[in-house]
């Protein structure tokens, strides 16, 4: 299904979006769609837009980019990995349309990547698990072995040991970014065994849910999902488009447009903090969890400074440093301190 | 291990096993009529989206889990005006039906996703799903009439000589297992996960298909295999917890290998009469012939 919005208008410029899931997902979708609207919202009728939902990540992707190309559109952003290769063979066919392939690597001159420095907000989220849990054991559900998971799993480690150095992770690897029944499984499987904060790098709100049920605390993901489990939810890290959409866009229509790399944090509002929930974490916590948001937007915090060693004990970021993002794109190792290793 | 850890992974397990359970023998007793539906995921699709919208708007967990029946009802009776009365092809029209309720849920829930509900107690659907297996059990092997609905199945032209209408009773059950597939679908979006996202079942309907054979056809055995499954899956959840190596994709894959394994062997004749696929399933029924 194709859904247009605003009138035609000859110097409007079209805006295209391949979605991989719904906008109705309150997850990952949810969010590029809330930056579309607001993109909308803020160019006017100098722009119209559209959207492709529900786009698998194979051959089905040629089709739906093409069918936007097609049509006229002067811009289209494709919001998953796996449009990586899709995105650039039909980009090719049409060197005069501008294309953006969200958390990609592979840059043309028609072809510019985007992403977001998620970690900023999972360091935030250690911090304040490393002061929550009562057992000493963080539940930690994540998707697949990526570097962009593991980056979030070691990141949310060293805040949190920095609190508490005794500090436990179970992680569970659930191979899906979506299906509501195993991430729940996942979080009872991690609160039956002593868990009694759980994070997810998962879709649904379906951990949340469970974390609610049995009474202990969660992170939401990609949104705030506050509402789906009040007594549970602590934050989350949401994903905030909209500001880049509508500067690209706005560069497309006053001609200015360029390809190149972008991957903000924090400090450009790609990554924003959920309101801490104010009835279970004590202000001296949410304080030094808006100051930790403070430090990484005026850049004296990183989640990756040094000394930072791996499982085997070598020294990968010296003291003193920070890791270099080239280090953090190919993440594929546990930091010290984390049991078990990442699945091959 | 403590006790309270045992008796949590079990709890865990029943809950996450039950949908495989209540699908997999709704569709053992289609099968066993003689009719392979492959629209299992496209109906628990429709019944998990329709008692969730119900359940939001009526606020009844009872309407919600009848309506919810009544849909699988509804959208198995589809196929089998299809397939019994249009006689078309078993196979293209159960995979149409999934792909038909896949599309239709999300059109239906449309405006539902992300509508917090409280979900319901899971454990009266997971001892009904034992009872459930004991009765089709004693159903297909104790009574005449489970004899008549195997026999359609083995020989519909036999069953029909002998005065049994097989039409009636093959379209009966598949009507049996679209309501046992909407109310997995239902057990899915009130008790296992209370929301409503498009595509939540997430494949189990699949992977009742699968089950219907690895059980090579016996409703004790689907409940088996359905544990087997859950078992594993959740068993290696924990050992990844406790910081074990292991290789869960294997196990995620195994129902599949197995499924794969008994086809092979089912498709020597011989093995087939052991195996105890229903011979007459997929092949339609004309009357007077």
């Amino acid at each position: 299904m194709i859904f247009a919005f605003g009138s035609a208008n000859a110097d409007q410029k079209k805006v295209g979006f391949i979605y991989i899931g719904p906008p109705g997902d309150h997850g990952w979708t949810y969010m590029h769609d809330v930056g579309r609207k607001y993109m909308e919202s803020q160019l006017g009728d100098s722009i119209t837009s559209t959207y492709i939902e529900n786009v698998p990540e194979n051959a089905d992707a040629v089709r739906a980019i093409r069918k936007l190309a097609d049509s006229g559109h002067d811009l289209i952003f494709t919001t998953s990995f796996n449009y990586m290769d899709q995105t650039h063979e039909v980009a090719k066919d049409f060197p005069d349309i501008k294309f953006e392939h969200a958390t990609g690597y592979m840059q043309a001159d028609n072809v510019a990547t985007y992403s977001a420095r998620f970690y900023e907000g999972r360091m935030i989220e250690g911090h304040i698990a490393g002061h929550m849990s009562k057992t000493g054991t963080i539940g930690y559900i994540a998707s697949f072995p990526i570097p962009e998971v593991v980056r979030g799993i070691n990141a949310f480690y060293l805040a949190a040991a920095k609190v508490n150095p005794d500090i436990k992770m179970k992680i569970i690897w659930v191979f899906t970014w979506y299906d509501p029944g195993k991430e729940a499984d996942a979080a009872n499987t991690l609160i039956n065994q002593g868990a009694d904060i759980i994070v997810q790098h998962t879709d649904t709100y379906a951990p949340c849910q469970a974390a609610q049920k049995a009474g202990v605390y969660a992170f939401g993901q990609a949104s705030n999902q506050e509402e789906f489990c009040p007594d549970a939810h602590l934050t989350s890290i949401e994903d905030i488009w909209g500001p880049y959409y509508a500067a690209r866009a706005k560069a497309v229509v006053d001609g200015t447009w360029s390809s190149g790399d972008t991957w903000d944090g924090m400090d450009k509002g790609m990554v924003v903090m959920s309101p801490y929930n104010t009835k279970l974490m004590p202000s001296s916590l949410i304080q030094e969890a808006v100051n930790m948001e403070v430090g990484i937007k005026d850049g004296t915090l990183h989640p990756f400074t040094g000394p930072i060693y791996n499982q085997a004990g070598e020294l990968v970021v010296p003291e003193g440093e920070v890791a270099p993002d080239g280090m953090l794109l190919g993440m594929n190792f546990y930091v010290q301190g984390i049991d078990g290793e990442v699945p091959q | 291990m403590s006790i309270e850890l045992i008796i949590g992974i079990l709890q865990i397990i029943l809950i996450a096993t039950t949908p495989l359970v209540f699908a997999g023998i709704g569709e053992l007793v289609t099968e066993k009529s003689g009719v392979l539906n492959l629209g299992v995921e496209g109906m628990m699709l429709v019944g998990a989206v329709t008692a969730f919208v119900t359940l939001v708007i009526t606020g009844s967990y009872f309407l919600a889990f009848f309506i919810s029946i009544f849909s699988g009802v509804v959208m198995s009776g589809l196929f089998a005006i299809l397939v019994l009365f249009l006689m078309s092809n078993q196979i293209a029209t159960g995979l149409a039906l999934t792909i038909f309720g896949i599309g239709l849920s999300s059109m239906l829930g449309k405006e539902y996703i992300g509508t917090p509900i409280d979900g319901l107690s899971p454990w009266f659907f997971v001892i009904f799903s034992f009872v459930i297996v004991f009765i089709i059990s004693y159903f297909f092997y104790k009574t005449k009439a489970g004899l008549i609905l195997r026999a359609v199945g083995e020989s519909h032209n036999s069953a029909h000589a002998l005065g049994y209408s097989v039409v009636k009773i093959r379209f009966l059950s598949i009507l049996f297992g679209g309501s046992m597939c909407a109310l997995a679908g239902s057990y899915i979006s009130i008790c296992y996960a209370p929301m409503w996202q498009e595509g939540m079942t997430a494949g189990r309907g699949w992977i009742a298909l699968a089950l219907v054979v690895f059980a090579t056809w016996k409703p004790e055995r689907v409940l088996i295999g359905a544990y087997i499954f859950g078992g594993v899956t959740i068993l290696q959840m924990n050992l990844q917890a406790l910081g074990l190596r292991f290789p869960g994709q294997f196990f995620s894959m195994a129902p599949y290998l197995a499924t794969i394994v008994v086809l092979v062997l089912i498709s020597s004749n011989k093995l087939r009469i052991k195996l105890s696929a229903p011979a007459s399933l997929t092949i339609p029924f004309y009357k007077g012939r």
